[in-house]
C-alpha cells in the first residue's frame, strides 16, 4: 500500500542531498517512520503525498506510481485516496469546522453527499467536536484544532493516512487521546505517522528510524 | 451542505469586512459618479433636444442671448424683457422668415407660468389633448399635464394668477383663470406650461376700464422658424437699430454645454480616477489574499483542490467584488439622479429622473467588471505557483 524504495531528494541543486532508507507498508497496516530534527521526516512526508517529486527512487502509494503521474492526477487523488494530518492544523478560517470537513468532498466531487454528512455528525461526536460544528477554527483551542483536524483527514474514508507529528505539541495523556483516536478512526486505513517523538516508538511493530540527511 | 466556490468566495469576503467594504465603496463611488454623469448629459441634452426643435431663432428683447433662449424656449430662466408686437409682426413678415410663434408670459400660477400664445405652440410640440379642449376666449386656460398633475387640476377650476414667475405675493383677484383643457404629457415643454389667449396676459394687467393700445402691446418673446438659411446672418442686422435681438438656440445651447463639458469633463476624471484606485485596491486585495491565505490555498491543494480551482475561487472573489461594486455604483446613480431630479423639478419642473439603463451605461458595467477581473487574474495567477510543500512546512 505505501512502497519506497531508492528514495532521494534534493532541494537545490546546491544543498544536501537526501536519502532516505527502503520501506514498505501493507494495506491497513501501521507504520511510524521516526528522526530527530533534520532527518527530513516532512520532506519524506511530502513525497509520499506526492507534494514533492522524488530526485531518484521510487514511491508508490495505494497503488499509484508517484513518479508518472501528472500534478492533476496527483492533486484529485490527493482528494480521494489520502488524509493528511498535518504538525500545525491548518483551515479555511472562513469556513466553519463542518465546513472545512466537508472540504475535500467538495473540492474533488463537488458536492457533499448527505450519508456523508451523517458520518461527520457522528465522528464530530466521537471526538466531542459536536457543540464546535458551526465554529469557526480560530474559535477552537489547539486540541479541538488537532481533533478536527483529523477528522477531517478521515471523513471521506481514505486508503492512506499520513500523520506528521500529531504529538509533538501534546503532554502524554493528550498524546495518548490523540493517537487513540487516529487508530480507532483510521482503522481501515494504512496509517503512516511521521514522528520524532519517542513516546511513541514502541507503539507499532514497523518502525523505521531516519537518520540526518538519510545518510 | 452547499459549499461551491461561490458560496467560498463570498465567505472569504465577508470574513475581510474592512477591505472588502474598501474596494467595494471605492468601485462603487467611481462607477456611481460616470453613471450619474452619463444619465444626466443624456437626460439633458433629451430635454435640451426635445425643446428645441424646429426653432432656428428666437426673437426677444435685447439682453444675454443664452438667457433669451433659456427663458423662452425651455422657461427654466427669467425673459430678457418685452418686445413691440408690431415690431416683432414686422421681423414675421420678412421674406426669410417662414412662421413664427407668439409667446407672452409674467405671471404664474402656484410657481407654474402661464403663457400666453397661439395654438400653433401646441401644434409645434406635439401636443394632444387628454381633457377638454384648447383655450378659445380669455382667461380661458389649457393645462400642461405635469401642472394639471401636480396643482390637481381638472376642467372648470379657476385660479387667479400671481405677478412674477414663482412669487405668490401680488395676486391678480381681479381676473379668474378657468381650466378648459388639460395635456397629455408629451415630454416637451409644454408639461410645465398654463396655456392661455396673448390676450389674458395683456388683460389681466389692466385697471378696470383701462384700454390696451393695440400699437403698444408687448409680447415677450417669438419663437421663428426660417425660410432661407441666411435669415441667421440678416435678421440679427435688420434689428441693429432696434431693443430687439435673436438668438439661436442651436449655437447658445451648444456654447453652454461646451462649458458644462469643461466641468464634467474634470468629473469625469475625478471619477475614473477613483475608479482605477479601485481596480488598485483589488488588485491589492487579491495580491494580499494569496499572500496571507498561503496555507489555506495550499491546504486545499492537499485535499484535491487543483491550481485552477484556486485560481477559480481568487477570480470568483475578484469578480464580485467588481461585480457588487457596479451594482452599489449604479444604485449611487440612482440615488444621486433622484437627488438632482428633486433638485431639477422644484426649480425647473423639469422631471429628468430616469431609472433605466442608458446603453453606455451597460458598457461602463460590462467595462467595470472586466477591468475588475483583469485586476484579480494577475495577482491570482501565483496561486498556479503554489510550492505546497514549501508553504505547509513554514512553522
Amino acid at each position: 500500500m505505501v512502497q519506497a524504495e531508492g528514495v532521494q531528494f534534493q532541494y537545490s541543486s546546491d544543498g544536501p542531498r537526501m536519502t532516505f532508507p527502503d520501506f514498505a507498508c501493507a494495506s491497513g497496516d501501521r507504520l511510524l517512520l521516526l528522526g530527530q530534527s533534520g532527518t527530513g521526516k516532512t520532506t519524506l512526508l511530502h513525497l509520499l503525498a506526492g507534494m514533492l517529486r522524488t530526485d531518484k527512487g521510487t514511491i508508490q502509494v495505494a497503488g499509484r506510481d508517484l513518479k508518472t503521474s501528472s500534478d492533476r492526477e496527483l492533486d484529485a487523488w490527493r482528494g480521494q485516496e489520502l488524509g493528511i494530518v498535518f504538525q500545525r492544523a491548518h483551515f479555511v478560517q472562513s469556513l466553519t469546522v463542518e465546513e472545512n470537513l466537508a472540504l475535500p468532498h467538495q473540492l474533488t466531487q463537488g458536492r457533499v453527499p448527505h450519508d456523508m454528512l451523517d458520518r461527520m455528525a457522528l465522528m464530530l461526536d466521537r471526538l466531542g467536536l459536536s457543540h464546535r460544528a458551526h465554529a469557526l477554527p480560530r474559535e477552537l483551542s489547539v486540541g479541538e484544532q488537532q481533533r478536527a483536524s483529523i477528522a477531517r483527514a478521515l471523513l471521506h474514508r481514505p486508503k492512506v493516512v499520513f500523520a506528521d507529528e500529531p504529538t509533538s505539541a501534546l503532554d502524554d495523556q493528550n498524546a495518548q487521546t490523540v493517537m487513540d483516536i487516529l487508530d480507532r478512526e483510521a482503522a481501515e486505513a494504512t496509517l503512516v505517522v511521521v514522528t520524532h517523538d519517542q513516546r511513541l516508538k514502541d507503539r507499532y511493530a514497523q518502525c523505521v528510524t531516519l537518520q540526518p540527511h538519510g545518510s | 451542505m452547499k459549499l461551491g466556490l461561490l458560496r467560498q468566495a463570498l465567505k472569504n469576503l465577508r470574513s475581510k469586512p474592512l477591505q472588502t467594504a474598501l474596494s467595494l465603496n471605492l468601485l462603487g463611488f467611481g462607477v456611481g459618479m460616470v453613471s450619474l454623469m452619463l444619465v444626466t448629459e443624456q437626460q439633458v441634452n433629451d430635454a435640451f433636444e426635445r425643446n428645441i426643435k424646429d426653432i432656428d431663432l428666437v426673437l426677444g428683447a435685447k439682453g444675454s442671448p443664452l438667457q433669451l433662449i433659456l427663458a423662452n424656449v425651455y422657461h427654466i430662466d427669467a425673459p430678457t424683457g418685452n418686445i413691440n408686437q408690431r415690431e416683432a409682426e414686422k421681423v414675421l413678415k420678412h421674406p426669410y422668415i417662414d412662421s413664427g410663434i407668439p409667446l407672452a408670459y409674467g405671471d404664474n400660477h402656484e410657481g407654474y407660468r402661464i403663457v400666453g400664445t397661439e395654438h400653433s405652440y401646441v401644434e409645434h410640440y406635439g401636443g394632444t389633448l387628454a381633457d377638454g379642449a384648447l383655450w378659445q376666449a380669455p382667461f380661458e386656460v389649457t393645462a400642461g399635464a405635469r401642472v394639471a398633475e401636480d396643482l390637481d387640476l381638472h376642467i372648470g377650476d379657476t385660479f387667479y394668477s400671481a405677478h412674477g414667475l414663482k412669487d405668490q405675493t401680488d395676486i391678480h383677484t381681479n381676473k379668474t383663470f378657468t381650466v378648459v383643457g388639460i395635456l397629455e404629457p408629451n415630454g416637451s415643454v409644454l408639461d410645465q406650461l398654463l396655456l392661455t389667449p396673448m390676450e389674458s396676459i395683456w388683460y389681466v394687467h389692466l385697471d378696470d376700464g383701462e384700454t390696451l393700445d393695440p400699437e403698444t402691446r408687448e409680447i415677450t418673446a417669438m419663437l421663428l422658424k426660417k425660410r432661407n438659411p441666411l435669415a441667421v446672418l440678416t435678421i440679427p442686422n435688420a434689428l441693429r437699430e432696434t431693443n430687439m435681438q435673436v438668438a439661436l438656440p442651436a449655437i447658445e445651447v451648444n456654447r453652454m454645454t461646451q462649458q458644462f463639458g469643461l466641468g464634467t469633463a474634470a468629473l469625469r476624471a475625478i471619477a475614473l480616477f477613483i475608479m482605477a484606485l479601485s481596480f488598485a485596491s483589488i488588485f491589492i486585495s487579491v495580491l494580499d489574499n494569496v499572500r496571507t491565505r498561503r496555507h489555506e490555498l495550499a491546504l486545499m491543494r492537499t485535499m484535491g483542490g487543483t491550481p485552477s480551482t484556486l485560481y477559480r475561487l481568487l477570480l470568483i472573489e475578484g469578480g464580485l467584488l467588481c461585480a457588487s461594486g457596479t451594482v452599489l455604483g449604479l444604485c449611487l446613480s440612482r440615488v444621486g439622479m433622484g437627488v438632482l431630479g428633486h433638485f431639477v423639478d422644484g426649480q425647473f419642473h423639469y422631471d429628468v429622473y430616469n431609472a433605466s439603463m442608458l446603453g453606455s451605461e451597460w458598457a461602463l458595467a460590462g467595462g467595470a467588471v472586466l477591468v475588475g477581473l483583469l485586476a484579480s487574474a494577475i495577482p491570482a495567477r501565483r496561486a498556479l505557483k503554489l510550492d505546497i510543500s514549501r508553504i505547509l512546512s513554514e512553522a
